[in-house]
């Protein structure tokens, strides 16, 4: 079984905030992690292969120290990955980007399942999955939030459909997203990650792929631009109150009390 | 096309251009300025760089015709007929918007045996209702749906969709997009409209505390998703207006590799969003067992326990009590949160609550921001507290009865 796994490195934190006056966004010593998300996608994909055999692939879109995520995903078991790099990616928004990432699998060879997190913490849109099915021409499904059957040509999930849960069946090849808690990811292995250590990690680059006009990708491949960004507003009717723990229970209590929630 | 372009001759010292990128894209090479694949293209080094050192140059763009795309669809978001409620609230925006630009607003509803719920929609000031009816349409499968919205996409040529990030809408959305190249911006906390019919979408954004305005101004339709909650309601008519269309679509278009198995109802939850009051645990709560505190103050209000994403990742708490981004999006009467910092992604998922008490140690905490009555104090003291005296009035009451 061909089973691929895309997997983003995101902001380590969420303190990243624009300078009010100069509008430039401060990211200083913001450090970079795996999509937390994508270590649930992993897992799913190492379950597979202990069920059914077969290879794990990894595939990220970033700049070059997101090779990073590779060698975090060889730590937990996965057998090959690549990054897809290129300075004309830069400014890609959905659409471009799950272009992009589609371009990248196409080169790659064929997949039977090819696995998403449910979202990233950085763009939260949930959209990039969805969006390479789409390219891709494969049939998808989200909220997959149990594995119940693998077969040679299918396999069968349970969605969470809020409310209610619904028991699917998808032909190979799909794609799927799946929920937080599908499985417990693992720790990477010690061993493995030493191994993952002086492992080469494969850049593929504009001129790699099918598709070389750049008027597809980055910046001028999306159709959403960035007109500007902001701090968020502040609430105009804030009262700040101060005062010892006392004072301010009081304040609190009689405040509940006035908009009569006792 | 466009690009950036490096003058070398006008960089001056390299580093302040380097240090100015937000995103590590600069870098010094054989001590000349390049950008990496780390570039984000936002253009801050173009506008805050010494004068022509990076310029940014674009081709002539061949652009649309506009005013060939007319009105704001709603996607009608339901489940075996159940309409979502969202799908009234998004009615009310595009009725919204739509008076500014002067177009109609217009509901898409795809299923099965919906004709009694698509005059449902009636109710709402809607021009028309285009539906699809087919038995391949019976459960909501993503290939067939899309054929059918690609379908009205290219018959109606609306100018923008709106939809609710529902488990349905945040599927058959991306799908959208990408089969009729659009752009799509989930998660929209604000909508307005630019009398050239771009769409002005705001949403948090670069997983930090910062909102970014964002325009399709090049491609139509415009998409967005908003989630349930977030906009407000119209007020139901009592007479029906408008008119239902019914549409035709080949019935090869609707196969799917997807099978529905079986559907298990789940057990009736208590959703966070059906709470009127809620009590919010953060990071502040130092152990899994003093939540049991937070618990008590929200037992005592008749309201819910909730938390954020640091709290249900430590699986202190289950994902469905997160509120914001990545979890649900809630609207109570009352919402106190208890050492929550409040971060953009929080405050998306409850900055329309009606009364917002915020308790945290850290007078520069942005949920602060966010706030209606900001408590600055340590919420170890304030919550015991608080929960005694709410006791001692309850009792007082209680003896005077």
């Amino acid at each position: 079984m061909n089973i691929l796994v895309c997997i983003k490195q995101v902001p380590d934190s969420n303190k990243v905030e624009v300078d009010p006056i100069t509008g430039v966004l401060k990211r200083n010593g913001v450090e970079s992690k795996m999509n937390p998300y994508d270590l649930y996608a992993i897992e799913t994909a190492l379950r597979i292969r202990q069920e059914m055999g077969g290879t794990i692939s990894a595939i990220t879109m970033g700049p070059p120290q997101a090779a990073g995520v590779i060698k975090e995903a060889f730590a937990m078991g996965v057998d090959n990955g690549v990054l897809i790099s290129d300075r004309k990616f830069g400014g890609a928004d959905v659409l471009a980007t799950s272009y992009t990432i589609s371009q990248g699998i196409k080169m790659l060879g064929d997949f039977d399942i090819i696995l998403c997190g449910k979202q990233t913490t950085d763009g939260d849109t949930a959209q990039v999955g969805a969006e390479i099915s789409e390219w891709l021409n494969i049939p998808c499904v989200s909220n997959v939030s149990k594995i119940v059957e693998i077969k040679n040509e299918d396999i069968v999930v349970e969605i969470d459909m809020t409310h209610d849960i619904e028991i699917t069946k998808i032909q190979f090849p799909c794609l799927l997203t799946v929920d937080k808690d599908i499985f417990m990811p693992r720790l990477p292995s010690y061993l493995k990650k030493q191994e993952a250590k002086n492992r080469e990690i494969k850049i593929i680059s504009l001129a790699d792929l099918e598709d070389k006009d750049e008027r597809n990708y980055g910046l001028n491949g999306s159709p959403t631009q960035v007109e500007r960004i902001f701090p968020p507003e502040v609430n105009a009717h804030r009262e700040i109150w101060n005062g010892t723990p006392t004072e301010l229970t009081n304040r609190l209590l009689n405040k509940i009390k006035e908009l009569k929630f006792i | 096309m466009a690009k950036l372009v490096i003058n070398q001759g006008e960089v001056g010292n390299i580093q302040d251009l380097i240090s100015l990128c937000s995103f590590g894209a600069m870098e010094e090479k054989n001590g000349e300025l390049i950008i990496n694949a780390a570039c984000k293209m936002c253009k801050i080094c173009v506008k805050k760089g010494p004068k022509g050192a990076v310029e940014y140059i674009e081709d002539a763009k061949v652009t649309i015709d506009k005013s060939l795309w007319k009105g704001i669809v709603v996607y009608v978001d339901h489940i075996d007929g159940v309409i979502h409620p969202v799908t009234y609230e998004l009615i009310g925006k595009a009725k919204e918007l739509a008076l500014k630009i002067n177009h109609p607003v217009y509901a898409i509803m795809i299923g099965s045996n919906i004709t009694k719920q698509s005059h449902e929609l009636l109710h709402y000031d809607v021009d028309k209702v285009f539906v699809y009816d087919h038995e391949k349409l019976e459960r909501f499968k993503m290939e067939p749906y899309t054929a059918a919205f690609e379908d009205f996409v290219n018959n109606v040529k609306p100018t923008a969709i709106l939809m609710g990030a529902t488990p349905v809408g945040r599927q058959l959305a991306p799908r959208l997009a990408a089969r009729v190249k659009t752009g799509l911006t989930a998660d929209c906390t604000i909508l307005d409209i630019n009398e050239n019919t771009d769409l002005v979408q705001i949403r948090p954004a670069f997983g930090g505390n910062i909102m970014a305005q964002i325009l399709t101004p090049n491609h139509r339709p415009q998409m967005a998703t908003v989630r349930y909650k977030v906009m407000d309601a119209p007020k139901k008519n009592q007479v029906e207006k408008g008119e239902i269309i019914n549409c035709d679509i080949s019935s090869d278009k609707l196969n799917s590799k997807v099978d529905v198995i079986d559907i298990i109802a789940k057990e009736k939850e208590q959703f966070i969003e059906a709470s009127e009051v809620l009590v919010v645990a953060g990071r502040g709560i130092k152990k899994e067992e003093d939540l049991q505190m937070v618990q008590e103050l929200a037992d005592l209000l008749g309201g819910q326990l909730a938390c954020t994403r640091p709290i249900s990742e430590a699986g202190w708490l289950e994902a469905k009590r997160q509120v914001g981004l990545s979890g649900r999006t809630v609207r109570p009467k009352l919402i106190i949160t208890c050492g929550v910092s409040g971060s953009v992604q929080f405050a998306a998922g409850m900055n329309n609550s009606d009364h917002i008490i915020a308790i945290n140690k850290d007078e520069n905490a942005p949920i602060f921001k966010t706030a209606h009555y900001c408590l600055v104090g340590d919420l170890y003291e304030i919550v015991p507290n608080l929960i005694n005296q709410i006791k001692v009035s309850k009792g007082a009451l209680e003896n005077e009865l």
